[in-house]
């Protein structure tokens, strides 16, 4: 059960807080103490801040703000792509997903994923050969080289200074869904109301940040009844932590169950 | 490790300036996330028993090693307007091995180094491992499998709930030029 580690590669690591989160980037390889990673780095962090800038629901100056005060503005063509983006979410969640809250236009839950993963494109370049990841507020998206992965902890929503499971990943994205730090804050939006806490977080793995951050709103605001369409949605694998403790995950060859407390083998990609 | 020399009383005023902003940190100048100073935990906070180094003014009394305890962070450093710089420890997060404390350094509203100043003081391949995954420093973060832990993926980490994070930790060993 031993996985392949990396602990002799050079490896560095850079914080910054952008969106309100913070936001660390790891690089391990030769690559790690380029010059031209330091730049893609740099890179990364302004477009976060561009992005932020643009659709920050908190700026009073974004672009995001003056479409919730229905200000009749020309849209960028940033906008016109997670306009897109949202209408796709929402279809494939089947409304779980769904940036016209009752609060107004809050597209939030989807553009951290998707500028994230814009903001990488430089970093992927300049990595070539190394590996690196990038964890925003809890999301991550990470690319690894053949025959290294980096050990992804899943934290427990009822304790947040521990972690349930592990996951060895090389490629794709992990997002996570729950109340842990921030309280109810995913609303449902059929109903306006906070999700219903059968489901404490919910964990989904996907080829892209993006989809792995929408559908893990989405399987946090329904729930167990995510399962069946969520389990068959493009390459996704899900994890649901219940609010009894219990773990329900599309990890492995099928749907596996267990105790949250049990010491069982980690989920394996 | 830089030992905190101030300690603003108002610990909670200081971390609000600089981390609950709901907007980004973005007017901040420049983007280099500078990588200061050495990742050696453990040189100064001394003792056995997990004794806490936030037992200055700013903090609460020091943790004790087995379970249950927390020390209250404290921190240093100024705001201007051009941001927030100084030293800043969150509070203790208690494992099962032991207190866990970090300290964040930041300079004008960037973080330049993050450190562990409290962590647990024996070897916790000797114990008992569950489930869970516990912030060990340095190399050693084990989960169920024993295995290295490179990042946590969780329920959105706002900025104010960082310093305690398993995340922050991992982030600190790495943090270096």
């Amino acid at each position: 059960m031993t996985q392949p580690t990396a602990p002799d590669l050079p490896r560095r690591a850079w914080v910054e807080q952008v969106m309100g989160l913070p936001i660390s980037v790891h690089v391990r390889g030769d690559a790690a103490l380029s010059s031209s990673v330091e730049r893609a780095v740099v890179e990364l962090f302004e477009s976060l801040r561009r992005a932020d800038q643009r659709f920050s629901t908190y700026r009073a100056d974004s672009e995001v703000s003056a479409r919730r005060r229905g200000e009749a503005v020309r849209p960028s063509a940033d906008m016109l792509e997670v306009l897109a983006l949202c209408d796709e979410a929402r279809r494939l969640t089947r409304g779980a997903f769904d940036p016209d809250l009752p609060s107004g236009f809050d597209p939030s839950g989807l553009v951290k994923g998707w500028a994230v993963e814009r903001a990488s494109g430089p970093l992927r370049k300049a990595a070539g050969g190394s590996d690196w990841l990038v964890n925003a507020g809890g999301d991550i998206l990470l690319h690894a080289e053949a025959g290294r992965t980096w050990r992804i902890g899943i934290e427990d929503p009822r304790s947040p200074d521990r972690t349930l499971r592990a996951l060895s990943l090389s490629r794709g994205a992990v997002a996570t869904s729950g109340h842990a730090r921030r309280g109810a804050h995913i609303t449902d939006p059929r109903t306006g109301r906070a999700a219903d806490g059968t489901v404490l977080s919910a964990t989904v793995v996907a080829p892209t940040l993006l989809w792995a951050d929408v559908y893990a709103t989405a399987a946090y605001v329904r729930g167990v009844q995510a399962l069946p369409w969520l389990g068959r949605a493009d390459g996704a694998r899900i994890l649901l932590v219940r609010a009894d403790g219990s773990l329900l995950s599309t990890f492995g060859a099928g749907t596996v169950r267990g105790p949250a407390t049990s010491a069982a083998a980690s989920a394996r990609t | 490790m830089r030992r905190v020399t101030l300690w603003i009383v108002s610990t909670v005023a200081a971390l609000v300036l600089l981390f609950s902003y709901h907007t980004s940190t973005g007017a901040a100048g420049g983007s280099q996330a500078a990588a200061l100073g050495s990742s050696t935990p453990g040189t100064s906070s001394s003792g056995s028993g997990g004794s806490s180094e936030s037992s200055g003014s700013g903090g609460s009394s020091g943790s004790t090693g087995s379970g249950g305890s927390s020390g209250s962070g404290g921190s240093s450093g100024s705001a201007t307007t051009q941001g927030t710089s100084g030293t800043f420890t969150g509070s203790t997060v208690d494992t099962r091995w032991g207190p866990v404390q970090v300290q964040v350094t930041v300079d004008s509203g960037k973080i330049t180094d993050v450190q562990a100043v409290v962590y647990p003081q024996e070897n916790p391949r000797d114990q008992e491992i569950n489930a869970y995954a516990l912030p060990v420093l340095h190399d050693e973060v084990l989960d169920a499998q024993s295995a290295q832990i490179d990042a946590v993926s969780g329920a959105t980490v706002t900025s104010d709930g960082y310093i305690s994070s398993l995340q922050a930790a991992i982030d600190a060993a790495n943090l270096k030029s």
